[in-house]
């Protein structure tokens, strides 16, 4: 018995630089075979995630409630459904995707013709986080086997349950000669990231996207990453306030109790308004969750108590004393915090600093609406920004004036599901995109292709220089015909 | 004035203040400012090849042909297009969120810098700037020291044709770049060798700045053994213009080396001898037709990469180099010994390896075994080695049948892959560099989905799980209760 635990904590342990590299080279190895570039190969994977989820359902939703008691409709509606739409989306755009866009060419190359082709990057890394660790692990798995990458995906330790599953299932489902998973933490995260990865494509915080992005520089590997950022709502007044007010909701406590990276963070809203708003979040907030939130089954838990305690930081905050007006309930032994509401905090506090991702919902307000913009654009930029308003110059405004990856008006976290929209960061909360053709995109290189023929050669490209060469040549760049015309006969 | 940290500070500061401004977001503004840019290359043709002329001895047709013509075209067709490129694109939104509408819009960046290469100093300042301009960003340029008669004509030129609150030059070495490096920026456009491309992304990621990176490689050219013997001599013609023609070979997409079959070597040889002669004189150095040697470190390096006995011997035309005008002849090496520095590194001059194989298929293994370049040439009238040729080999780019007139088809992407960097430009490829694409969606309060909120039921579970799927008809027989649960 003993022989065999030792032989696993070797195994856990040699998972170093050295291991990293020998699965990498295999990867490399396997990639050159050409075995992931068939479109065969790629839909048999897609299909395979598919029969994965189809069959496993169950086990998923344990394992999601084992690390973040997430409730089971949230699993499978947020978790499993929306992964499974993705992966038939891409099923059924696949050829399309790998089809070579053809493009014009212009005077000056003809004849000619052109066209751009996707080819896959080669061995892509894709680490991801906690959160929503089964969507955000396999959504841009989705994007690098479409687009015929092999690949290693690296689950948040933080949801070891979700992370073993994976590497189970995965390992099952899929070909382990072009796809593995690797568990493990900061050491083994590091020993990857020492690798040539052709690409990384992260999700999780700017801290560690800094050391992504320059591990990534050693060997000028471009990156993808998905962020974070305070997301604010700015509220209006004169709207359908029930329904603004159950759309933030789902969007804050609904969405992992309010720990994603599209939650709603704080609220803006008027000082004339901001009691209808406390009064009508406090209704529906109770008719959601019952008189007794913290032990309410539709909300996940908070998920380790480093996060318990950081959260509990921004309560004890003595600038944000007295201003709590619901919620505020702990309980460390099952790492509930319940849905919270602070009003008129004050901009310097530690909960506006910082990203929440948690149950608070901080309410700042303004005198004119109009100043939530420079309230907005005076921090860094965020993944999502949200507004509810009836007035269209202030939804023009705010779509001209507020930089973040995505806006939604009148509506919460709900472009993430719509996979025609780029879905990314801006600034400090990401670069790049994914979802639908983005990740196919964001897994490939687009080669420019030109095809001339032998018909046709323009003796202006040659020495020895003439004056004449020289104005032909003005046209041919120049690209007008007349243009050329005039050139050749000297009346340039 | 004296370029430090404080100096830099307070200029990118004053440039941030003015983006907030929102100066910069009009059309008006971005057209002026592309109109501005095309009368300053119209007005100072001379001047930009006088400066080409002093700092790499560019005959005046390369520097229209590589440069300057380049330049007004890319300024012309982006003055054409920019409205259309900030129009926000529609995106269908399902059904099942009806009312809603979709769109991405595209955003500046911000405040954004460029860092422009030597060998085409005005063409890699100005096209990225064209794109930045485009998208309505700031940008603060700074060009390559070792072209210092072109960086001091962008220096004192732009200034008084652009917007000074809005695009500023900064001239300097190695020090000032790692100065700018240390400010924050939205967007770094990067031109050069890997090595500093390496620097420079080390840089971008403290502050998660992204970047674009063009660098180099050895770029191959396959020539196929064309039964035409006018086609091999047409083929053999644009290998001499497109290896010695941009800069004496010191360009990224310039061929580094040739691949050929053993059998036709000895002819291509014979072919290349004859048209270098016809196009630069018996003395090209005389001739004035081909670029010097930008400076006396890539001097150096070129002639100690003939230095290696066995690709001296492997010479067989050309080889002489003259140190005072820092000029090296064209020269033609046949098989020199693969683990030279000739062959390991970028070349970047004005030295052409041919590479010998026995059948032309071999091709593939030989690039496939190299990292991958900017760009693959391939003289070939065989469909199924073109088709291996793309779908074998990764590259920036693939040309058929010409060098180097991919650089000007502005609806191609141009950038690297690999080492030869990420990242593209060109045409709208150079608006959305510099550009955030922002979705966004509009929803209206009317028309709720109740199952998207808790508390939880079997049967908002079920309505969710149809939702997903878009399958409308199941949603409204679950509606009606008709449906059954699993």
């Amino acid at each position: 018995m003993s022989s065999s635990t030792n032989a696993d904590e070797k195994k856990k342990e040699s998972f170093n630089a050295e291991a990293a590299s020998l699965l990498v080279n295999n990867l490399r190895a396997t990639f050159a075979s050409g075995t992931t570039r068939s479109y065969e190969w790629r839909a048999s994977q897609l299909k395979a995630l598919i029969k994965l989820c189809d069959a496993h359902e169950q086990q998923i939703i344990d394992a999601l409630y084992s690390d973040l008691a997430k409730p089971p409709l949230e699993t499978v509606a947020y978790e499993i459904a929306m992964f499974k739409n993705s992966c038939k989306a891409a099923l059924k755009e696949l050829k399309r995707w790998m089809t070579s866009e053809k493009v014009k060419t212009s005077i000056a190359t003809f004849p000619s013709t052109a066209e751009i082709v996707s080819e896959p990057l080669g061995v892509v890394l894709v680490i991801s986080a906690w959160n929503y660790p089964f969507l955000l692990s396999l959504e841009p798995v989705i994007g690098a086997i479409a687009a015929g990458n092999a690949l290693v995906l690296k689950p948040s330790e933080i949801a070891p349950a979700t992370s073993s599953l994976l590497a189970k299932l995965l390992g099952e489902y899929l070909d382990n000669s072009c796809i593995r998973v690797v568990e493990g933490a900061v050491d083994e995260t590091s020993a990857l990231l020492q690798q040539k990865w052709d690409k990384i494509f992260y999700t999780g915080n700017g801290r560690v996207g800094r050391i992504v992005m320059a591990a990534a520089a050693k060997h000028l590997t471009p990156v993808v990453l998905e962020l974070g950022g305070k997301s604010p709502v700015v509220v209006d007044s004169n709207i359908d306030l029930k329904v603004a007010t159950r759309r933030i909701i789902a969007g804050k406590w609904g969405c992992n109790n309010g720990q994603a990276c599209v939650s709603p963070d704080y609220i803006i809203t008027t000082k004339d308004y901001a009691p209808k708003l406390v009064d009508s979040l406090k209704a529906e907030l109770e008719k959601f969750y019952g008189k007794n939130p913290l032990e309410s089954k539709d909300l996940s838990r908070i998920v380790n108590s480093n996060h318990f305690g950081r959260l509990t930081k921004f309560l004890d905050d003595e600038k944000v004393s007295g201003k709590i007006v619901f919620g505020g309930e702990k309980d460390e032994s099952k790492l509930r915090i319940s849905p919270t509401i602070l009003l008129d905090i004050p901009r310097n506090s530690l909960i506006m600093r910082e990203e929440i991702f948690g149950p608070l919902l901080p309410i700042m307000t303004v005198d004119k609406l109009e100043e939530s913009f420079d309230v907005i654009n005076s921090g860094t930029k965020p993944l999502a920004a949200y507004l509810f308003t009836i007035n269209n110059r202030l939804k023009e405004q705010f779509v001209m004036n507020i930089s973040a990856g995505g806006l939604v008006v009148n509506d919460t976290a709900l472009h993430l599901a719509v996979n025609t929209l780029p879905f990314g960061g801006v600034g400090e909360s990401g670069v790049g995109a994914y979802h639908g053709k983005f990740s196919f995109d964001a897994f490939s290189h687009k080669k420019a292709v030109l095809y001339r023929s032998f018909l046709g050669d323009a003796p202006v490209r040659y020495p020895p220089y003439t004056n004449i060469k020289m104005r032909l040549l003005k046209a041919l760049v120049g690209g007008g015909l007349l243009g050329i015309i005039r050139a050749l006969f000297g009346l340039s | 004035m004296e370029i430090n940290g404080e100096f830099l500070e307070e200029s990118v500061r004053e440039l941030r203040q003015y983006f907030r401004s929102g100066s910069t977001r009009s059309v008006t503004w971005r057209k002026n400012q592309l109109t501005a840019l095309l009368d300053l290359v119209h007005k100072n043709e001379d001047a930009i090849s006088e400066s080409l002329y002093q700092d790499l001895g560019k005959h005046p047709v390369e520097a229209f042909r590589d440069e300057i013509g380049a330049i007004g075209k890319s300024a012309t067709y982006s003055l054409s297009c920019v409205e259309k490129w900030m129009a926000p694109k529609k995106s269908d939104i399902p059904l099942l969120f009806f009312p809603a509408k979709g769109e991405v819009l595209a955003e500046a960046l911000g405040v954004v810098l460029i860092f422009s290469s030597w060998n085409f100093p005005i063409m890699l300042a100005l096209d990225p700037l064209i794109g930045a301009i485009a998208a309505g960003n700031v940008v603060v340029i700074k060009p390559s020291e070792q072209a210092p008669a072109c960086s001091s004509f962008l220096a004192n030129t732009i200034p008084r044709y652009l917007d000074s609150n809005a695009i500023r030059v900064i001239e300097g070495g190695a020090a000032v770049s790692q100065q700018l490096l240390l400010q924050k920026w939205d967007k770094i456009f990067f031109t050069g060798s890997p090595r500093v491309a390496r620097f420079v992304m080390s840089a971008a990621a403290k502050n998660l700045t992204p970047v674009t990176l063009e660098l180099g490689g050895k770029c191959p050219a396959i020539l196929d053994s064309l039964t035409n013997p006018s086609d091999f001599k047409l083929a053999v013609k644009r290998i001499v213009g497109g290896k010695w023609g941009p800069c004496s070979g010191q360009a990224c997409i310039g061929i580094d080396y040739v691949l050929v079959e053993e059998k036709v070597s000895s002819h291509l040889v014979e072919l290349l001898k004859k048209i270098v002669r016809r196009f630069y004189g018996d003395n090209p150095l005389e001739s004035k037709v081909i670029s010097r040697i930008v400076n006396k470190q890539n001097f150096t390096r070129l002639c100690n990469l003939l230095k290696d006995p066995l690709v001296a011997a492997s010479i067989v035309h050309g080889g002489s180099v003259e140190e005072k005008h820092l000029f090296i002849e064209p020269t033609i090496l046949l098989d020199p010994p693969l683990d030279a520095d000739v062959m390991t590194e970028e070349i970047f001059g004005p030295l052409l390896p041919i590479i010998t194989v026995n059948k032309i298929g071999e091709s593939i293994e030989f690039i496939n075994s190299r990292p991958k370049p900017l760009a693959i040439y391939a003289f070939t009238k065989d469909e199924t080695l073109k088709r291996r040729i793309l779908t074998e080999t990764s590259s920036g780019s693939v040309t058929f049948n010409d060098t180097m007139v991919q650089f000007l088809c502005d609806t191609l992407p141009f950038g690297g892959v690999g080492q030869s960097g990420f990242g593209r430009y060109h045409g709208k490829y150079s608006f959305d560099t510099f550009s955030h694409e922002k979705a966004v969606m509009h929803r209206s309060l009317c028309l709720e989905i109740e199952p998207r909120y808790p508390p939880w039921s079997k049967f908002k579970l079920e309505f969710l799980r149809l939702a997903y799927k878009l399958n409308y008809f199941g949603l409204l027989l679950h509606i009606l209760g008709l449906k059954r649960y699993k």
